[in-house]
C-alpha cells in the first residue's frame, strides 16, 4: 500500500510539532524517520496510524482519503515502543486478540492455526502459553510484531521498535525484522533516533528536524551527500573546523578543501574522524593530542587546534602517539557548509 | 557464617511492629475468641442460632452486598471520571469523595435520617412513589453506601492512572471496540484492585454501626443489625453472648478476606516470573 503525506501539520497546545511534511512511501518500501527527541518523528508516525487526527494536510493510502479514518478502521499493525502487550494474556492470546474481536469472524481453529503460524513466523514456538512477563525484552518485541501483523495490515508502523533493548539484541533483531519486511513485502514505516538502526535497515531514511523534513534518500545518498551541516552531525560523530571560503575552496591552516558552492567569507569544515590523519611534519592544521583512547578496533585520538577546536580522529593500532604530543592534522575528505 | 543483612535496624522494627500488632489487633480478638469459648458449645450454638441473631445476620449481610454492588459500580464510574476526564470542579469531586471517611458516622447517619424520613427532602418525594427508606433496609443499604464508596474508588483509582494508554491504543489499533477494549484489556487489569476494594467494602458495610442505627429503626427481626445487636448485649452485661455474636462476624470478614484474597492470587496469576 502506497502512502502519500501531503503537508500535514500537527498542534499540541502552542507547540507545533508538525510543520507541513510531505512524503511519499512505495508501496512495500522500508523507511526510517529519523530525528532527535521532538523532531516530530513519532507524532508524524502515530498521524499515519490514526492515534492522532491531523490538524491540516491530508494522509492517503493508496487512493483513499485516509485523514479521518479513525485507528481501528484504518488497517495499520501499530508497534508500541515499550511493545504495549496485554499483561494478563498469554502470548497465544495477545496474538489472536485482533483476530478474535475483529469484525470479520473467524472461527477458532482458523485463528489457532494462524496463531501458530505466526509464532513461526516470530521464532517464539512454544511459548505461546507464557504471560508477557514471563519473556525477555527481545521476545516480547517479537511477540508485538507477530500481534500487529495478525490482523493483515496494509502498513505495518513501527515506534523506536528497539529502543528499549540491548546491542546485541538490537542487532539480531534488525537482521531479522529485515528478512521478515523482504519476505512479507509490507509497506513499513518506523521511528528511530539511532542513526545506526536507520542506516542498517531502511531503503529510505527521512531526516527531521523541529518538524519538517531536512533531508530524504537512500542510506548512500544521505551519507555521501549531507545537504546541511545538521544531517552531517546527525548521521555521526564529525569535527568541525573553522575556515575561510573564497572562490569555491574553503582554507585552513595550510591546507585547502573543495567547497563548490558555498558564499565567500567564514565557512564551516565537517570531517569524520576516519577523514582525518594525524602526521609529525606540515602542512596541516596544527594541533596537540590531549588524550588517546584505545579501542578494539584502533586508537581514537582527541587533540586541540591551535584555534582551540577539539578534534577526534582515529589512528591504526600500531601507531605510537603520546598526550601532549604536537603535530599536524590533515584531511582526507571534508565537507564545507557556510555559517 | 553469619548472614549480614544490609536493611538496618531489622530486629528493633520487627520486635516493635509485632509487639503492636499483638497488643492492638491479635489481644482483643483472642480476648473475645476467649470470651464467645468460655460459654458451652451448646450456649453458643443457642445464642449464634437464635432467630433475632439469624435474623441480624440476614439483615445485616443482604443490606452489606447490595451496598456493595451498588459501590462496585458506582466506585468504579466515580474513578473512572476522576482519572480519565478532565472538568471543572475535579479536584473538590476527588476530595468530596473521602468524606465519609473524615465525617464521624453518627453525623453521616443523622444526616441521611432527616434527608430520607417522611418529612424530609428525599423521604417525602420518594414517599410519593410509594417508596419508604428510613426505617427499611434500603436505609441500612444507604448508610452503608455512604460509608464504604471510598474504599472501591480509592483502591482502583490509583490503578486506573497506572494504566498504560498504549494498552488501549494498541486493542484500538487492532480493531477492537470501546466496550470490547472495555471488557477484555481495562476490566481484567482492574480485576484484582476491585476485589480489594470489594472485600474491604464488604468487611466496612458489616461492621458499620454509627451511620445505620439511626437511619434503620431498629426493629428485632427486620431491621436490627448484627453490630447493634452485640452493642445491646453489652448494655444488658451480658458479654458472653455479645462476643459469641462478634465471632460470627468476625468469621464471616476473615472468610470473605481469605476468599478475595484467593481470587486476588488467581488474578494476579499472569505477574509471576516463571
Amino acid at each position: 500500500m502506497k502512502i502519500h503525506l501531503e503537508n500535514v501539520v500537527k498542534t499540541f497546545e502552542s507547540f507545533q510539532a508538525v510543520k507541513g511534511v510531505s512524503l511519499d512511501i512505495e508501496s512495500g518500501e522500508l523507511v526510517a524517520l529519523l530525528g532527535p527527541s521532538g523532531s516530530g518523528k513519532t507524532t508524524i508516525l502515530r498521524m499515519v496510524a490514526g492515534l492522532e487526527y491531523a490538524d491540516g494536510g491530508a494522509i492517503h493510502f493508496g487512493d483513499q482519503d485516509a485523514t479521518d479514518i479513525p485507528v481501528r478502521d484504518r488497517g495499520v499493525g501499530f508497534v508500541f515502543q515499550h511493545y504495549a502487550l496485554f499483561p494478563h494474556m498469554t502470548v497465544a492470546d495477545n496474538i489472536a486478540f485482533g483476530m478474535k474481536v475483529s469484525k470479520v469472524k473467524r472461527d477458532r481453529s482458523a485463528i489457532e492455526s494462524r496463531v501458530s503460524d505466526l509464532l513461526r513466523l516470530v521464532r517464539l514456538e512454544g511459548l505461546g502459553d507464557r504471560f508477557p512477563a514471563q519473556i525477555s525484552g527481545g521476545q516480547r518485541q517479537r511477540v508485538a510484531l507477530a500481534r500487529a501483523l495478525s490482523v493483515d495490515p496494509k502498513v505495518l508502523l513501527l515506534d523506536e521498535p528497539f529502543g528499549a533493548l540491548d546491542a546485541n539484541v538490537r542487532r539480531d533483531l534488525r537482521r531479522w525484522l529485515r528478512e521478515i519486511h523482504s519476505e512479507l513485502g509490507i509497506t513499513t514505516l518506523f521511528v528511530t533516533h539511532d542513526q545506526e538502526e536507520a542506516l542498517d535497515l531502511a531503503d529510505r531514511v527521512v531526516i527531521l528536524k523541529d518538524g519538517q523534513i531536512v533531508q530524504q534518500g537512500t542510506p548512500e545518498e544521505v551519507c555521501r551527500d549531507p545537504k546541511s551541516a545538521f544531517v552531517m552531525k546527525f548521521l555521526g560523530d564529525a569535527n568541525v573546523i573553522a575556515a575561510q571560503v573564497r572562490d569555491g575552496r574553503a582554507y585552513v591552516g595550510g591546507l585547502s578543501v573543495e567547497a563548490a558552492g558555498v558564499a565567500d567569507g567564514r565557512g564551516e569544515l565537517y570531517a569524520r574522524p576516519s577523514d582525518i590523519d594525524w602526521s609529525d611534519e606540515g602542512p596541516g592544521i596544527a594541533a596537540t593530542i590531549s588524550r588517546v583512547l584505545d579501542r578494539a578496533d584502533g586508537r581514537r585520538v582527541l587533540a586541540t587546534t591551535g584555534a582551540g577546536e577539539a578534534l577526534e580522529f582515529d589512528v591504526e593500532p600500531e601507531r605510537v602517539v603520546k598526550a601532549g604530543e604536537q603535530g599536524f592534522v590533515t584531511l582526507r575528505r571534508a565537507k564545507v557548509f557556510a555559517v | 557464617m553469619r548472614r549480614r543483612n544490609v536493611l538496618p535496624g531489622l530486629p528493633l522494627s520487627l520486635g516493635v511492629t509485632l509487639f503492636y500488632v499483638g497488643l492492638i489487633v491479635v489481644l482483643p480478638l483472642a480476648a473475645l475468641a476467649f470470651k464467645a469459648a468460655s460459654l458451652g458449645f451448646e450456649d453458643y450454638w443457642r445464642i449464634v442460632s437464635s432467630s433475632r441473631s439469624m435474623a441480624s445476620y440476614r439483615v445485616t449481610v443482604l443490606s452489606a452486598l447490595g451496598a456493595t454492588t451498588f459501590n462496585l459500580f458506582f466506585g468504579l464510574a466515580l474513578a473512572w471520571v476522576i482519572t480519565r476526564y478532565r472538568f471543572p470542579g475535579r479536584r473538590i469531586v476527588d476530595a468530596v469523595v473521602d468524606l465519609p471517611f473524615a465525617l464521624p458516622t453518627a453525623v453521616a447517619g443523622i444526616a441521611l435520617t432527616a434527608l430520607f424520613a417522611n418529612s424530609g427532602w428525599f423521604g417525602s418525594v420518594l414517599e410519593g412513589f410509594g417508596i419508604k427508606v428510613a426505617y427499611t433496609p434500603i436505609g441500612i443499604m444507604i448508610a452503608m453506601c455512604f460509608t464504604s464508596l471510598p474504599f472501591i474508588v480509592r483502591t482502583v483509582q490509583p490503578v486506573l492512572e497506572d494504566l498504560d494508554p498504549a494498552l488501549e491504543e494498541a486493542a484500538q489499533s487492532l480493531g477492537g471496540s470501546d466496550w470490547t477494549i472495555f471488557r477484555k484489556v481495562i476490566l481484567p487489569l482492574l480485576a484484582p484492585a476491585l476485589l480489594a476494594g470489594v472485600s474491604l467494602s464488604f468487611a466496612r458495610c458489616l461492621g458499620e454501626f454509627g451511620a445505620i442505627i439511626f437511619i434503620a429503626g431498629n426493629q428485632p427481626m427486620s431491621t436490627e443489625i448484627t453490630a447493634l445487636l452485640i452493642f445491646i448485649r453489652l448494655e444488658e452485661y451480658d458479654y458472653q453472648a455479645a462476643a459469641a455474636i462478634a465471632s460470627v462476624l468476625l468469621l464471616a470478614a476473615f472468610f470473605m478476606l481469605a476468599v478475595t484474597n484467593w481470587l486476588q492470587a488467581r488474578a494476579l496469576r499472569y505477574t509471576v516470573k516463571g
